[in-house]
């Protein structure tokens, strides 16, 4: 919330960029914010406790459930909150008249805002499997959610930045997101819809399946 | 394998680094009999019964459970196990009721069928007017009773209780073992791990002493006590620890005749004999403080097996 107050805030001071309000711009990103965060904290603090202190775990391996499906099961509860507060963002966005395209491209956003919480919730799974304690995740949020926060295009366009900046960027699926999202959401020219899409889907698919065997290696000993 | 056989381990090993926890055990359990496992702190119970419900691989040997092999049919056999672990682990979010159902559909329990059976449950260990409760708002002895019913959702053929009353009063005990030799009655194999002796000659057919990952002796608990260390104690407290003690044991030499052995342990002698009354008879004449005669226990074989570190 305090992003788009934030938004509209600045967006006052600030000229417009590539041709719309500031605010305008940073629509498509602030949607794929809550989506990352929450599946993040879910699937750290939220798994961890589990995992540890509540012995969770323990007590679903004696059910016929495996290691995998536990995990999966993590991560698509980690997917589902992201996808609530994915939603509500895009509602407000909405409602504030933001979205430039059709109605219908909700339907590829929600698609989207699922997908990122999908690959988020494995990449928290796999900071919980190395964890030794709470303190480990402040490093996880501050080295590795935060640079993507700043650097994936959400607040001001990579055109600026010099190559290397650019080329880490690109390293990094939230900017992906965020081209994607503006595409459906602003109706913003994106000729790799495909190749970023695809990119999504491998780092979920190797996160999610890096997370559960890091995990299967924590507690199965 | 024996039809009756249910489980049936040979050479069961588990490393971890360079621990042993469990050193080449075998063993055999039968259908409908509960079999307990004693043995000291870190005597490797936990991690036995653990590789029995499939939680930890076996790093060698065999393991057989219902027939399936524990390396392959994981999944199969822990549809057949119900686990009471030592140490809690229901979710602190869910209430009481929730806490089961919830279980319930780890094993693909159709709803209405689990919500049934939960109600049973609670009922039949006696926690029915608290199945609204908060687990943070129940008694530790309330959590241990619930993990039992939680055991039981998936109607199991195999019980594995490691430590189900450690901590817990008299009364929760005692309601504890009512439960469970209901259970046992009603044909349902059991596997029970305790640091109570009374606990596992109340309810186990068979037992296996353990300590540092070996299997020191199995039987019958009666049995194993009159076959080891006779059937009588009689315990002599001394006033003073040092010279009272040897001067005693001199004297006891006196009487060998009716066969019995003694330990010496700080300020007791335990003497072990099977005609503990005569023998109590010769030695009142000694001169001394107490003297405690009473049936020999597990308790005693128990210590007498593993309590190396304090004798001699
Ligand atoms: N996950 C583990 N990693 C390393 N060592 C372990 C692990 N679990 C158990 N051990 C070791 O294996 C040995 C056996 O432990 P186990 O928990 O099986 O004992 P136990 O008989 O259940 O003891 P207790 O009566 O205290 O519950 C101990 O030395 C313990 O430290
Ligand atoms: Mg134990």
């Amino acid at each position: 919330m305090y992003l788009f107050g934030m938004g509209i805030g600045i967006g006052g001071y600030l000229q417009a960029i590539e041709g719309v309000s500031y605010i305008e711009f940073i629509a498509p990103g602030i949607i794929m914010v809550p989506a990352m965060y929450s599946a993040s904290f879910e699937c750290t603090f939220g798994s961890f406790t589990r995992m540890t202190e509540q012995k969770t775990y323990d007590g679903i391996l004696a059910t016929p459930l495996s290691v995998g499906d536990l995990v999966m099961g993590e991560i698509l509860w980690g997917a589902t909150k992201s996808l609530i507060s994915g939603s509500i963002m895009l509602f407000i966005i909405y409602l504030a008249g933001l979205m430039k395209s059709s109605i219908l491209m909700v339907i590829p956003l929600l698609i989207l805002v699922f997908l990122i919480g999908f690959l988020f919730a494995s990449l928290a799974m796999i900071a919980t499997a190395l964890s030794p304690s709470y303190d480990f995740f402040n490093y996880f949020f501050t080295l590795i959610l935060t640079p993507m926060f700043f650097f994936s295009g959400i607040f001001f366009p990579l055109s600026n930045f010099p190559a290397w900046v650019k080329i880490v960027s690109n390293l990094m699926p939230l900017t992906h997101a965020v081209n994607i999202s503006r595409y459906f959401l602003s109706n913003v020219n994106y000729s790799h819809i495909l190749s970023s899409t695809l990119v999504l889907i491998a780092c979920t698919i190797i996160f999610s399946f890096l997370g559960v065997s890091l995990i299967k290696k924590r507690i199965i000993k | 394998m024996s039809s009756s056989e249910i489980i049936t381990a040979k050479n069961l090993t588990k490393i971890y680094g360079n621990i042993t926890a469990v050193d080449g055990i075998s063993f055999s359990i039968f259908r409908g009999e509960c079999y307990g496992f004693l043995g000291p702190n870190g005597a490797g119970k936990t991690t036995t019964i653990k590789m029995v419900h499939c939680f930890s691989p076996l790093t060698s040997g065999e393991l057989v459970v219902g027939g399936m092999n524990v390396n392959k049919d994981q999944r199969k056999i822990k549809e057949i196990i119900g686990v009471v672990p030592q140490e809690e682990n229901l979710d602190p979010d869910l209430s009481v009721f929730k806490n089961l159902t919830v279980y319930a559909r780890y094993f693909n329990a159709p709803r209405k069928e689990a919500e049934k059976r939960a109600v049973e449950l609670l009922d039949f260990i006696h926690l029915k007017d608290r199945m609204n409760s908060r687990i943070k708002d129940i008694s530790g002895g309330m959590k241990k009773r619930l993990l039992i019913a939680r055991s039981l959702m998936n109607n199991p053929k195999v019980l594995i209780l490691d430590e189900p009353t450690t901590g817990l009063d008299p009364q929760a005990r005692h309601l504890i073992w009512q439960r469970l030799r209901l259970l046992k009655k009603a044909g349902m194999t059991m596997i029970l791990t305790t640091h109570y002796m009374e606990e596992a000659s109340q309810l186990c057919d068979r037992v296996a002493i353990m300590d540092r990952g070996k299997i020191l002796l199995e039987g019958e608990p009666k049995k194993l006590v009159a076959d080891e260390i006779g059937t009588e104690v009689i315990e002599m407290r001394l006033d003073d620890e040092n010279q009272d003690a040897e001067l005693l044991m001199a004297n006891l030499e006196q009487f060998k005749k009716f066969k019995f052995t003694y330990e010496r342990v700080g300020d007791t002698i335990y003497i072990f004999s099977n005609n503990g009354r005569e023998l109590l008879h010769s030695i009142v004449d000694i001169k001394h403080t107490h003297l405690l005669h009473r049936p020999a226990t597990l308790e005693d074989l128990f210590l007498k097996l593993t309590g190396r570190g304090l004798r001699e």
